[in-house]
């Protein structure tokens, strides 16, 4: 409760030093709109904002569970057979020298305008940092471990299944964690290059018009859905990891 | 489960181009506690892991057991460290190679493991997690696990070094009780240890290492730290263990 009020707190501080900022220097509404101005955007155009934000998040949801699926396979699939490893690991960091962002107009052109090539693009962003992260978690399972399963008979699917897997998992939340910072990026980004709904476009719609103030309360939705995002899988991976210690220093958590 | 008596002979180990020992023998008579001790890096591990299956041996060395059979899958291993997943509850840490060979314990086996914690002295903490015990407890629980796989042979790796004075000497007991009457080799730094459980006590030393010749202390296990004949050993396999 405390740490929420500290952040509103901070949230009153930054919003009292953009009005004083608008105040002080005077600056057009179209280039800089006073956070009153976006508040009442915001109230104006809700119907507007809820539909287009309804598409994003559905293509960021959709993005997320498709994306952290392919990559939580592939990684098992690189852990349990060499021929995988040898074939597809290079073709995976090479893949990541491209930059995802490039490909959007290719898949707006393959995939259309709608929802579809958005939520490649959520998926192409999401699938590495999920696949390496739960890829490295399955690499480095203790030792002692693996020893204690071979003296017990286990199979390399048993030993993977029920030892390193779960072992990884850790690994593999912190790759989900970062996989809902980003997928709003890719939905985002894919909406930008091509499309007729969503927040990326409302943007720049806006933008074309000067309704900046409009411009800024799509943002300010995106980032809700943004922070919602984490919080919601934050809160997963706890519930997912009760026996992980969280070794955060206590004073953090109790001032 | 009747014992097996196994004899690892012309064991040989280099180690980066070094020889650490070549034709070296080492006798685990059936039923009886084998007690390996040396200094770090004498190669006393990796005989412990070649009998468990862990390392490859070296030509020409042989391990060959009182039936003939092959040794694969009739060994148990506890490590120095517990090895418990701290994902899983202490009752099926206990259970973990039924798990891990597809079986799914049934109400015997379940009834089994109970038991197993209450003879080690963890009866009612099946449902906790390994982070709730302390490193003594874990190691009971570990003991536990070992004594589950109910094998012919038991390999223990410094099996107590990790925990205190107290806690040590008080898991030495339980080891000796539930371990009697098992063929069991267990590699230790520690002198005292070995001369509380074991039956067989060997010293290996040296560059490239020889087995000592077998020391076997008189009286049942486990015995007393403060025993008169137990302390007159202790100073000899120092003196051994300092050749």
């Amino acid at each position: 409760m405390k740490a929420l009020l500290r952040a509103l707190v901070t949230l009153l501080v930054l919003v009292a030093g953009w009005q004083a900022l608008v105040w002080a220097t005077g600056l057009p509404r179209y280039l800089l709109p006073s956070p009153l101005a976006v508040a009442d955007a915001m109230q104006r155009q809700a119907p507007l904002l809820l539909t287009h934000g309804l598409t994003t998040l559905a293509e960021i949801l959709i993005g997320l569970v498709a994306g952290v699926t392919l990559g939580g396979v592939s990684a098992l699939l690189l852990a349990r057979f060499r021929t995988a490893r040898r074939w597809l690991m290079p073709l995976l960091l090479v893949s990541q020298a491209i930059p995802v962002f490039a490909l959007a107009p290719l898949l707006v052109l393959w995939l259309g305008y709608g929802m579809a090539s958005k939520i490649a693009m959520a998926v192409l962003v999401i699938y590495f940092p999920v696949t390496t992260a739960l890829f490295d978690g399955l690499r480095r399972t203790d030792p002692g471990w693996l020893d204690l399963a071979r003296t017990m008979g286990a199979s390399p699917a048993a030993i993977l299944w029920s030892i390193r897997l779960p072992a990884a998992l850790p690994a593999f939340w912190s790759g989900v964690r970062v996989a809902a910072a980003v997928a709003p990026i890719g939905a985002v980004i894919g909406e930008w290059v091509g499309s007729s709904s969503g927040l990326g476009y409302l943007m720049l719609h806006a933008n074309a018009r000067m309704q900046i103030d409009l411009l800024f309360a799509a943002v300010l939705v995106l980032g809700l859905f943004a922070v919602t995002l984490y919080a919601a899988v934050d809160a997963l991976a706890r519930r997912a990891l009760p026996w992980q210690p969280d070794t955060q220093p206590a004073e953090d958590a109790n001032p | 489960m009747t014992p097996l008596s196994v004899t690892i002979s012309r064991a040989r180990l280099t180690y980066g181009g070094t020889l650490l020992f070549s034709d070296l023998t080492l006798e685990l008579p059936a039923g009886r506690t084998t007690c390996l001790l040396g200094p770090s890096g004498v190669g006393k591990t990796t005989l412990l892991r070649i009998l468990a299956g862990l390392a490859e041996p070296e030509p020409p060395t042989q391990v060959v057991t009182g039936d003939g059979q092959p040794l694969a899958g009739r060994i148990a291993y506890m490590a120095q460290q517990d090895l418990l997943l701290p994902w899983l509850t202490v009752l099926d840490n206990v259970l973990l190679g039924d798990r891990l060979r597809h079986r799914r314990p049934g109400p015997a086996r379940v009834e089994q493991a109970r038991a197993l914690l209450d003879r080690v002295g963890l009866a009612g903490r099946e449902r906790d997690r390994p982070a709730a015990l302390s490193g003594g407890q874990r190691q009971r629980v570990a003991l536990a696990r070992t004594l589950m796989e109910d094998k012919p042979l038991v390999l223990m790796d410094e099996p107590f070094s990790a925990l205190d004075a107290i806690t040590r000497l008080r898991l030495q007991e339980t080891a000796a009780e539930t371990l009697a009457g098992r063929t069991v080799l267990m590699v230790t730094h520690d002198p005292l240890e070995a001369l509380r459980i074991g039956d067989r006590l060997h010293v290996m030393t040296g560059r490239p290492a020889v087995m000592g010749p077998a020391l076997e202390p008189s009286g049942p296990v486990p015995r007393r730290v403060d025993d008169p004949g137990l302390l007159a050993h202790q100073a000899e396999l120092l003196r051994r263990l300092a050749e």
